[in-house]
Parts: C-alpha cells; structure tokens; sequence
C-alpha cells in the first residue's frame, strides 16, 4: 500500500516483515526513530517472535548479532558515524566468520570535528571489512533493499549492510509503496543457516586459523562477494516479480544512453543530480547519470560497459581519503582503466553541507568545457582554509584549527548580513 | 513544527499530491527555534536540497520574528501565515508584510483556538487548516483526515474541530481582505487611468 511516511519508520516496518528473531541496536542519530520503532513493534507484540537486546554500546550489540547469527537466528541492527567505528571489530568479524545479518547504516559523517549530519565516511571506513554494502537513493529503495538484503545475506552466507543518508533520508516524510506481509514471505524463505552452533551437534566457529590457510579462508570471503555479484540482479529481478516495481540490482542508469558526460553517484544525492541532469540536456549538453547501487561488491565489469564509451566520467561523492582523493572515484578508475575517458573526482555534502543543484549544475558545466580541475571540493571556502593556513605559519601555536575556522565563517556571516542590511535601508 | 511539516505532506499526499517532508537536521533542544520544510507538488519530487526560497510560511511562534531571518528568500508571490491574535502592525511586521500580496498573508490565533477546544496550546493543525483555507492548495477534508490518522478518540475530534474553526476563521479573513483589496486594486486602477 501507498503510504506517505517517515523513511526510518518504513524500513522499520520493512525489516518487520522480514520476522527477524534477534533485535540489538545501540541508539545514535541519526539511526535512532528506526530502531525505536522496531522497538514498539517487538514490545506491542506485533513482531513475534523476536528478543529486541538492550546493550551498553555498538560493540556490544555486533556481539550479540554474531552470536545470535551463530546460533541461527535472523538478526539485525542500525547503526552510525562512530557508532559504527566503535563495533568496527565485531564488524569485521561477522564478515570474516561468514554469518548472515543485516545492518542500516544511517549514513553520518565521522569525527573530530564532531558532527552528526550525513555523509558516506561511516560507509567508506567499513568498506573492505568484507561486508556486502548497498546504497538507497530513495526511501522507497531502503525500504526494499532490507528485504532483498535478508535474502542475499542468507544465501550466501554474508552481512549485509543497506546503506541509507542519514537526516536527509531516514527524517524524510514521502511516499513509500509498503511491502506486503505476504509477498515477503513469499519472497524470503525461513532462515536455513549454513553454520550453526547447536547442542546436539556440536561444532566450533571461529577457529585460529595460521599462514597455511588463512589466505584461502580470505579468499574465499572474495569469491562469496563475487558470488554476490552474480545474484544481486538475480535477486533484484525475482523482487519485481513478486512486489510489482523494481528495486537493488547492481547500478542504475538515468538518461544513460549515448551519453558523452556521465555524471556518477550513490545515495539520496542522485535525485538532485537527476534534476540538475534534466535542465542540462534541455540546454542540449549530452549527459547521464549512473547511480551505484551496489558498492561492495564494486560492479567494475558493469560500470566499465556502461562508461567507457563515454567522453568524461565525473564521479561526486559524500566522503574522501584524506591524502588522496575520491574513493568512489578511484573504484570508477579501476574499472576504467582499460578506457580512453576523461575522468573527474568531486567531493560533495561533506558533514551536511547541502547539494544543491545550481552548485551541481555550475560544476557539470565545467566538466563539460573541460575547466573542471581533477580533484574538486564543490562549494569549499578556500579562502577560510587559506587563512589558516597562514595562521599556522605565522605562529607555532595557531589554536584549534576547527574553532579557528568556525570563528572565520561566522566573521563573514556576520559581514554579510550587514551588507544586507545596508543596501535594504531606504535612501 | 516537525509533526507540522509531516502533516502538511500527509494531507498533500491525501490530495494525489507527492510530498516530501523534512526536519531542519542538527541537534534538538527543548526551547531552541525549529524550522521543518514541506515540497509539494504534482510531479514526483527527486531534489533532497534544503529549502531556502519557499513559496509559503507558516510561523508557529511570533516571538521567532525579530529573532530570526524569517522572511529572507520568500518568495514575494508566496503565502504567509502567522500564529498571532494581533495584526500585523501590532506586532511590527507592516514593513515584511508589505512585499506580499495582502490576500496571501494573513494571521490566525492558533494557539488560542487550540486551547479553546483542546485546552492546549498545540497549534499544529489550526494552522495547517488555516493555511487550506488561505491557499487552496491542499483540502481541508485532507487535512482533517492526516490529523485523525495521527491522532485517535478524543484528541483527533478536538482536532478535527479546531482545523475547522481555524479554517473559517482564515477564510472569513480572506474574504474581509480580498473585500478591502479589490476595493483598493479599484482605487490604484483609478489612479492610473486618471
């Protein structure tokens, strides 16, 4: 059914449907309203039969995922930011030990400085942690994708996380086409765990594993995400067939045919790119757009047929490695790396900072007559970093570079408004 | 105001209408000012930019005006609707009001409806009731009906009855307005000609 609803509250209801049996969350913004609403669910009943645990921190509630994964129950939890970091251990573990579960990610950008709105650097730090990570455009996709991610994690044997903007989708009120009970179950059979710890066969998980095999056990983590690739559209096409509309799958295309600028992407920003992709070809620039739905595994053979025949590839993401560049960009090299196409790498929405399609628009233009540089921040305030720049080299002891720079902004602020004021006073 | 903004796109949806609400996203705290934003539109809405020119706003809390930068990057041809029992003058706001058309800003005591019939101060939905009767761009009956899906016995009746005493209360306003500026509109015409 059509509902217009808030996206944490639809892939609450969506990972309900799923009847997961074990529920362990620790809350951090901006995950939080999903795993309260998956809360009141289990405590009204209407999720049974399933044990929502309550924990002292992320860590803790990985834990008890694996455990509860090991022991062969369905499992699930949301996270964030340095929520996530801090189970960063137990993640690599659930991956490496090869037990199905589900996570969110409530994409959040990491600290220092401290912030809680959205970006991908959560998603990007737990990107070769061996987990098979998706990424939401909508939160009609979020919605979905728990579903299918609960039966790809399961047939293979593999944690799965759907990766989701924090704020700009999980607080969005819209419309969501809710799954029903029926078609979900129709579509993902009961649980049947490749390992188990049981009682009455006995068998231990997690042995220390020394050089003569612990290359072999890793790879075959590299076969299984392989093995992924090959079920993701598989998947993605049997969900369509049961739910009507079409939803996963490894990458998406907008406007993508014959395209000579193919702008790339993941998330919720490939909506405002969409648009800003729109005006452009109605002032007949040729563009398109390619959405990565499935990050790990990276679909390098897709997105090599869907750009090389492109001209440029501009690829803008939510987060960056520092002393480096793009990491998005760097997977969109690799598999164009065979191809003759000019490639540029935006960083974009870092910690909040808002997409916006002029800004969007602006920067494609340049892509387009070749003045964009290869690495861009789009909307950075070099004048800010530059100032402090000279600030460090003028003292050895410049101060707390964050606190500097907000006072810096808050000058020009302030400046600004009063030059607003100015010009509006009458005569 | 959050609960406003989900509304307000629950009753668009209701229309046929697509919506898209939102929080302005960062820390909450009891008492701190809170802005939510509403798209409404008849195609579907892909853009996740934050709003900065809206086409209509709706202030919950006048003590906000001369605290915040309210009225920068509304659109001129836009709706204003304001939670006040004074007029405009009374609470120094002839000098924002004035680039509006004076159909599209209007006021309506909100909180004081909803204490009227609730007892509380909650002015959610006298305002979103009021702003269906000020913009027609969303139904009453729509409005009404996202109300009784969030609230249930009595509060949803109390609030289905303040909606409808907001929303005759702003459509007798506009009535008296458009009364009062048609009547001007033939004055200026007047002038012109002359």
């Amino acid at each position: 059914m059509l509902e217009q609803i808030e996206g944490s509250r639809a892939v609450a209801k969506s990972v309900a449907l799923c009847r997961p049996e074990v529920i362990c969350a620790y809350p951090i913004s901006p995950q939080t309203h999903i795993v309260e609403a998956l809360g009141v669910l289990v405590k009204t009943g209407e999720l049974a039969p399933c044990e929502f645990i309550n924990v002292e921190s992320e860590f803790a509630a990985m834990s008890v995922l694996i455990g509860a994964s090991a022991t062969g129950g369905r499992a699930y939890t949301a996270t964030a930011s340095q929520g996530l970091l801090f189970m960063i251990e137990a993640v690599y573990n659930a991956a490496g030990l090869g037990l199905p579960m589900v996570m969110t990610l409530a994409n959040r950008a990491i600290g220092a400085p401290i912030n809680i709105w959205n970006d991908h650097s959560d998603a990007m730090a737990v990107r070769d942690s061996g987990w098979i990570q998706l990424f939401a455009e909508t939160n009609q996709d979020a919605a979905d994708l728990h579903i299918q991610a609960f039966r790809l994690s399961e047939e293979i044997s593999l944690p799965v996380m759907v990766c989701m903007d924090g704020f700009i989708l999980t607080h969005a009120v819209e419309e969501v086409e809710m799954p029903s009970q029926e078609h979900v179950d129709t579509f993902l059979p009961p649980f049947y765990p490749r390992q188990v710890l049981d009682t009455e066969e006995p068998v231990s998980i997690g042995a220390m594993v020394g050089p003569e095999a612990f290359a072999e056990v890793r790879y075959l983590a590299h076969a299984k995400q392989l093995l992924a690739k090959e079920r993701i559209p598989e998947i993605s096409r049997e969900f369509e067939s049961v739910f009507g509309h079409s939803a996963g799958g490894l990458i998406s295309a907008y406007r993508l045919e014959k395209a000579e600028t193919v702008v790339v992407a993941m998330g919720s920003v490939l909506g405002t790119i969409k648009d800003a992709v729109d005006d452009l070809i109605n002032h007949g620039i040729n563009i398109g757009v390619l959405g990565i739905t499935t990050f790990r595994p990276f679909p390098l053979e897709e997105v090599y047929a869907r750009l090389s025949g492109a001209k440029r590839v501009v690829t803008i993401e939510k987060a960056f490695a520092v002393g480096m560049g793009g990491i998005l960009a760097t997977d969109v090299a690799t598999a164009l790396s065979r191809a003759q196409v000019d490639q540029y790498s935006v960083i974009a929405g870092l910690g909040g900072r808002p997409v916006t399609k002029a800004s969007v628009i602006s920067l494609l233009q340049d892509a387009v007559s070749s003045k964009l540089d290869p690495l861009t921040f789009m909307d950075l305030d070099h004048e800010v970093v530059k100032k402090e720049i000279a600030r460090m080299n003028e003292s050895g002891r410049s101060g707390p570079p964050a606190e500097n720079m907000l006072r810096e902004m808050q000058l020009k602020t302030f400046s600004k408004q009063k030059e607003r004021a100015a010009s509006e006073e009458p005569g | 105001m959050v609960t406003a903004a989900e509304l307000l796109s629950v009753a668009a949806f209701l229309d046929g209408l697509h919506a898209q609400a939102f929080p302005s996203f960062g820390s909450e705290r009891m008492g701190a000012p809170v802005v939510a934003f509403c798209r409404i539109s008849e195609k579907n809405i892909r853009t996740r930019e934050p709003i900065s020119s809206p086409d209509a706003l709706i202030i919950q809390d006048v003590t906000l005006i001369h605290q915040l930068d309210i009225f920068n990057g509304v659109n001129p041809d836009g709706f204003v609707l304001v939670n006040t029992s004074r007029t405009f003058d009374e609470l120094g706001l002839e000098e924002f009001i004035r680039r509006f058309d004076r159909t599209r800003a209007l006021t309506v005591p909100a909180t004081e409806i909803a204490l009227e019939h609730l007892g509380k101060p909650v002015a959610n939905s006298a305002l979103l009731a009021g702003f269906a009767a000020m913009s027609n761009e969303i139904s009453l009956s729509s409005v009404k009906e996202a109300i009784s899906r969030r609230f249930s016995g009595m509060i949803a009746e109390k609030n289905a009855e303040i909606a409808q005493s907001a929303f005759d209360y702003v459509a007798h306003e506009l009535e008296s307005t458009q009364a009062s500026t048609s009547l001007s509109t033939s004055n200026a015409k007047g002038d012109l000609d002359a």
